[in-house]
């Protein structure tokens, strides 16, 4: 079976030159749940923006078998769900309804069609009460939601989620991982919050130098790059 | 904050909140216009016009003396040149400003706290204004209430770190306050181009596609008729010296 | 200045807003530069920017403080046409949503400060911001922004009869001059502190142009302005000249405009007066801007 995504020698230089990506390597099987650690800058965001073609690098990238080019572009966005970091300016439509049903109009979609398919990834989300809200009312946590909704809409192959838990309060972390637990679509998290990707992930890798530098079990990576994050007073010199 | 109340009054569901933005917008246009052009009998027009309004805001289900207030937000503009035209000698063309304004004001707040912000926009579109100015004035207004709480918080660190010192300061402050809208810009676009970025990533090919779906029935043909009579009824019965 | 419904006479705010619809049709198609809706957010984000800017507030010495109006600022990032449309969103959401300004009166206000505001902010920007002029032409294109949409407003006022004594005239032009270099000032700091935090927010015009051009060009906005202010407090002086030597010992000097009894007998032929003298004065700014704007854009397309 090929994998669902194929990253092989993935390099990527900003405008000012800076190289964020230096050649890296990437599989994700079916069924997995993968995290991708890192310090802030070590590349993970500009990883998972080259996964649906926001980006592109040199080297090559595959999902789904499809390589990531402009021909490909509709529908490699459709297969690959992101769920930015930022939920405002995800959200951007006047109402939830209409961004959630954003996605499917794109893809040509009717507009009976696209409320229809907009209504059930509420559902699914356990958002359908927000449905005529403006997007600006919502706490973090329901915005967060409702992007995800946006996503499931397009009936994605593949979620892949940068920095989900930002801004969450902890019974929002909570809400959102039992959500994304239910949900069968392999994921990839792109994450700081350990105790999160524990419970989620299978694997784990580590971005470091515009590369991935090991990948393993996540508690393996964790103890091996001293990732966790959970100061203990004892701990703590004064 | 005004405009969240206005949204929440939008959100009602009396009977001309149902109505076709197109309706309420044609009705608007009439009432303005006969409004504009009156310059006879204008205290018994303009409590005539009162009385229309204040029904329908009932009718609405509107608060109606919160309305009334709202719509009082141009009063202090209009006093000012009031009070200089009775100086001037030409009170009646001062009252007839006060009047003008305000009965104006209201007017339009009728409509715009009947109709929900989107739906507004659509009448608008279906009513000739161009699209892309309308899509511009919705994603304005999607990110208002966000960048001005950004402005807000970013003021408020400024004056926590001393910014209330005045005088010989002055200069510091200025360029420091130019410096905060510069960041405020600056994040701003990088919000924009978030905001294209995530359009983007969900398929967007260059277009919005239409949403909201307005249809035009028999009621709000009743309405926007009856609605139109009203002022031009009233004007001429005023005037008629009733 | 906003100007609310109730002002304007109508022959003014049907003029303008007739003339408003083509001009704002036009601005947009050159804002959107093609079929697609690409630009919308960025417009839209930062016409919410200009509003919440609006609450950031500058000191300027003894306790007073003062706003960026913002049609220069954006004039100079995003390019006039987009400036122009975004100034015409926030100036509907501030009629619409804020009762800042009125319905019938839009055309007018549109045209103040969408049109000739931007444009009036955006000439000297374009025509010596890439030499060693630049700061200066940021300040003047800061200033004239405001002072043209002031003046169009004030003489759109006098022109529908709104009655203006010389003091009051003479103080709302002193504060249009303080308000326009304070525009001026924030424009130019708030410029140099984007070109701190990241150059390529500012746009680099072309260095070298004919300066003559620049100036002729200038010198007919501002003299068809000055002139349309003129053309509309005129007739009033005349009137009010007339007045004071008739019955000289009743009239006080601050009650120098047309009483009620006199403006109805002088009905028709003061009305008309002014109106066509002002009216001709409001069509000279639009056309020289045009033509203005028609040269710039030859010239960028060259």
């Amino acid at each position: 079976m090929p994998p669902l995504i194929e990253v092989r020698g993935l390099r990527y230089c900003y405008e000012d030159g800076t190289r964020a990506l230096n050649g890296v390597d990437f599989r994700l099987e079916r069924g997995e749940t993968v995290a991708l650690f890192g310090a802030n800058g070590s590349g993970k965001t500009t990883f998972v923006l080259h996964l649906n073609g926001l980006l592109a690098g040199e080297g090559s990238v595959q999902v789904c078998g499809l390589p990531v080019n402009r021909r490909n572009m509709p529908e490699i966005r459709r297969k690959i769900g992101l769920v930015f970091q930022d939920s405002e300016s995800q959200l951007f439509m006047p109402t939830v309804l209409e961004d959630v049903a954003f996605g499917p109009l794109n893809s040509g979609m009717s507009r009976e069609g696209a409320v229809a398919r907009a209504h059930a990834a509420l559902q699914t989300v356990g958002m359908s009460a927000a449905a005529a809200k403006a997007p600006y009312h919502l706490s973090a946590g329901e915005k967060k939601r409702v992007a995800i909704a946006g996503i499931l809409a397009m009936d994605p192959e593949i979620l892949v989620l940068d920095e989900p838990t930002t801004s969450l309060d902890p019974p929002g972390q909570g809400a959102l991982a039992e959500l994304l637990v239910r949900l069968p679509q392999p994921k990839i998290l792109a994450t700081h919050d350990v105790p999160f990707a524990r419970a989620l992930c299978d694997r784990a890798v580590f971005f470091q130098g515009g590369v991935i530098a090991a990948q393993g079990p996540v508690e393996d990576i964790v103890l091996r790059f001293g990732w966790e994050l959970a100061p203990e007073r004892s701990k703590l010199q004064r | 904050m005004h405009h969240v109340v206005l949204e929440r009054w939008s959100q009602g569901a009396s009977v001309m909140h149902r109505r076709d933005p197109r309706a309420k917008i044609a009705a608007l246009m009439v009432f303005l216009v006969v409004l504009a052009t009156a310059h006879r009998s204008l205290p018994a027009f303009g409590l005539a016009l009162l009385l229309l309004l204040s029904a329908a805001l009932i009718w609405a289900r509107l608060p109606l003396f919160s309305a009334l207030a709202r719509a009082a937000i141009v009063l202090p503009f209009s006093l000012v040149f009031a009070a200089v035209c009775w100086l001037s000698g030409d009170p009646g063309r001062g009252f007839a400003l006060l009047l003008k304004s305000y009965l104006s004001a209201l007017a339009v707040l009728l409509v715009v706290a009947t109709t929900p912000f989107p739906a507004l926009l659509r009448g608008l579109e279906m009513s000739g204004a161009p699209r892309f100015l309308l899509m511009v004035a919705q994603f304005l207004y999607r990110y208002l209430f966000v960048i001005s709480e950004e402005a807000q918080h970013m003021t408020k660190a400024a004056a926590s770190r001393g910014a209330t010192v005045r005088g010989f300061m002055a200069g510091a402050r200025f360029r420091a306050a130019a410096g905060a809208l510069a960041v405020l810009f600056a994040r701003s676009y990088g919000r924009a181009e978030d905001i294209h970025r995530s359009m983007r990533a969900r398929g967007f090919l260059g277009r919005f596609q239409p949403f909201t779906a307005l249809r035009f029935r028999g009621g709000d043909a009743v309405f926007t008729l009856f609605a139109s009579l009203a002022p031009v009824l009233l004007r001429a019965a005023v005037e008629r010296g009733v | 200045m906003h100007i609310p419904d109730g002002f304007l006479s109508t022959p003014v705010w049907a003029t303008m807003d007739v003339a408003a619809a083509p001009a704002v049709g036009y601005i947009v198609r050159r804002a959107q530069r093609g079929f697609d809706d690409s630009r919308v957010p960025l417009l839209g984000v930062m016409g919410a920017f200009v509003f919440a800017a609006q609450m950031i507030n500058f000191p300027v010495g003894i306790g007073t403080t003062s706003h960026l109006v913002g049609g220069a600022l954006l004039a100079y990032t995003l390019g006039p046409a987009a400036a122009s449309v975004v100034m015409c969103a926030i100036i509907a959401i501030q009629a619409l949503v804020f009762q800042d300004g009125g319905i019938l009166a839009m055309g007018a206000n549109l045209i103040n400060m969408a049109l000739v505001g931007v444009l009036a902010g955006y000439l000297p920007f374009y025509l010596w911001g890439g030499g060693r002029w630049r700061k200066l032409a940021i300040f003047a294109g800061g200033a004239f922004s405001l002072l043209a949409s002031a003046v169009l407003a004030l003489a759109e006022l006098l022109v529908s009869g709104v009655p203006m004594p010389a003091s009051v005239l003479g103080v709302s032009l002193a504060l249009f001059m303080v308000s326009a270099l304070l525009e001026g000032a924030i424009t130019l700091a708030v410029i140099q502190a984007l070109e701190t935090i990241q150059p390529g927010f500012v746009r680099k015009p072309e260095t070298g142009r004919s300066f003559a051009l620049g100036a002729i060009g200038l010198a007919a906005v501002l003299l068809a302005a000055v002139g349309v202010l003129a053309a509309s407090t005129a007739p009033d002086g005349i009137e009010k000249l007339g007045l004071q030597t008739g019955i000289a010992s009743h009239v006080r000097s601050l009650v120098t405009t047309p009483l009620t009894g006199y403006q109805v007998a002088f009905f028709q032929a003061g009305w008309l007066r002014k109106a066509s003298a002002g009216l001709a004065g409001l069509a000279l700014i639009y056309g020289a801007c045009l033509l203005i704007g028609r040269a710039v854009a030859r010239k960028r397309s060259a």
